[in-house]
């Protein structure tokens, strides 16, 4: 049996630098994420923090920061409790340059087996990526609904 | 055929924004299909029961299989077996489902290959690396007219272990 965890791939027609942006840079999180906002200064050490509506729901940090190749932070739920009580899980990014285009590698790790945060984690992340690869490639993001990251799990 | 013996060992979720009725079209047209899928054509008999075949650039038929619950737009399953010798006989054979769902003004769309029997994660690879790119490519041409050019190496882990089952392969 292999180790819970959430692994999404996919091929986006940009550069690895303003990927590495994309990432990183609160203006652009704002739009894919579902107004979520990053907040880091990327440096291996230090705190991370994802806000929304001004509010952190998730915290952590920085454990890799090698742009614009590699990402990686640990990631603690902090707003919900049915979420409080889980371990710190990491999110790990990988950027590779793939013939014209980039293919970024989502990894999120560190769950244990039964526990509710990663089925939250895995209706996320494919909306948020999905969203994320049309505002990169056509300038636009999606117009999905917050709910839709809830599928199967109900945060309210 | 026993459904309930099939279990999804590879899912893979993506928003696209068109219409229902555009995803399923471009999942099931060759037209579609060979500007994103590395130039294979999906060519479907648009009824239950109907033949469902990937064709390969060179003519042959890579994948055959038949359509099994037809709900358009909402719900295609097909049987996709890969057309190597003995691998069906030893894999079991393939499902695999699309799901097509409206979220919000974007459509989700969930693909799920499903399996009888448990197999490797060295035997999934290969689709756990086309799907990604495959349907990357589809959300690429329908949100922008153009679908980029993936080129993928040949999965070598999976042909690999297929080799190791004593299957085939090309």
């Amino acid at each position: 049996m292999s180790k819970p965890q959430f692994v999404y791939v996919t091929y986006i027609e940009t550069t690895p630098e303003r990927l590495w942006e994309a990432l990183t840079s609160s203006e652009f999180t704002k739009q894919y994420w579902f107004g979520a906002e990053v907040r880091s200064d990327w440096k291996i050490g230090s705190p991370f923090a994802l806000l929304l509506d001004g509010e952190t729901t998730d915290s952590g940090e920085i454990l890799e920061a090698d742009p614009p190749r590699r990402l990686s932070y640990s990631f603690k739920h902090q707003k919900y409790e049915e979420l409080r009580g889980e371990p710190i899980s990491r999110v790990v990014f990988t950027i590779e340059p793939f013939g014209s285009l980039v293919r970024l590698t989502v990894l999120h790790d560190g769950f244990v087996e039964g526990g509710k945060y990663l089925g939250a984690v895995s209706n996320g992340w494919p909306a948020i990526l999905s969203g994320l690869k049309s505002l990169l490639e056509r300038g636009k993001v999606l117009a999905i609904p917050r709910a839709a990251l809830n599928k199967g799990f109900d945060a309210k | 055929m026993n459904l309930d013996q099939f279990k999804p060992l590879t899912v893979y979720t993506i928003y696209i924004a068109a219409t229902p009725e555009q995803v399923w079209e471009a999942l099931t047209s060759a037209e579609f299909s060979r500007k994103y899928f590395s130039g294979f054509a999906v060519e479907m008999e648009p009824r239950l029961g109907g033949k469902f075949i990937v064709r390969a650039p060179d003519g042959s038929e890579h994948i055959s299989g038949d359509v099994f619950e037809y709900d358009p737009p909402n719900r295609l399953t097909v049987t996709w077996n890969v057309n190597w010798p003995d691998l069906v006989a030893k894999l079991g054979t393939t499902l695999v489902t699309y799901e097509i769902e409206q979220a919000g003004e974007a459509v989700r769309l969930t693909m799920s290959e499903r399996h009888d029997r448990p197999l490797s994660d060295d035997i999934l690879s290969g689709g756990r690396t086309g799907w990604p790119a495959i349907l990357s490519g589809l959300k690429s041409l329908l949100e922008t007219g153009k679908a980029p050019q993936i080129k993928m190496a040949p999965p070598a882990q999976m042909l690999e272990a297929l080799r190791a089952m004593g299957i085939k392969t090309p």
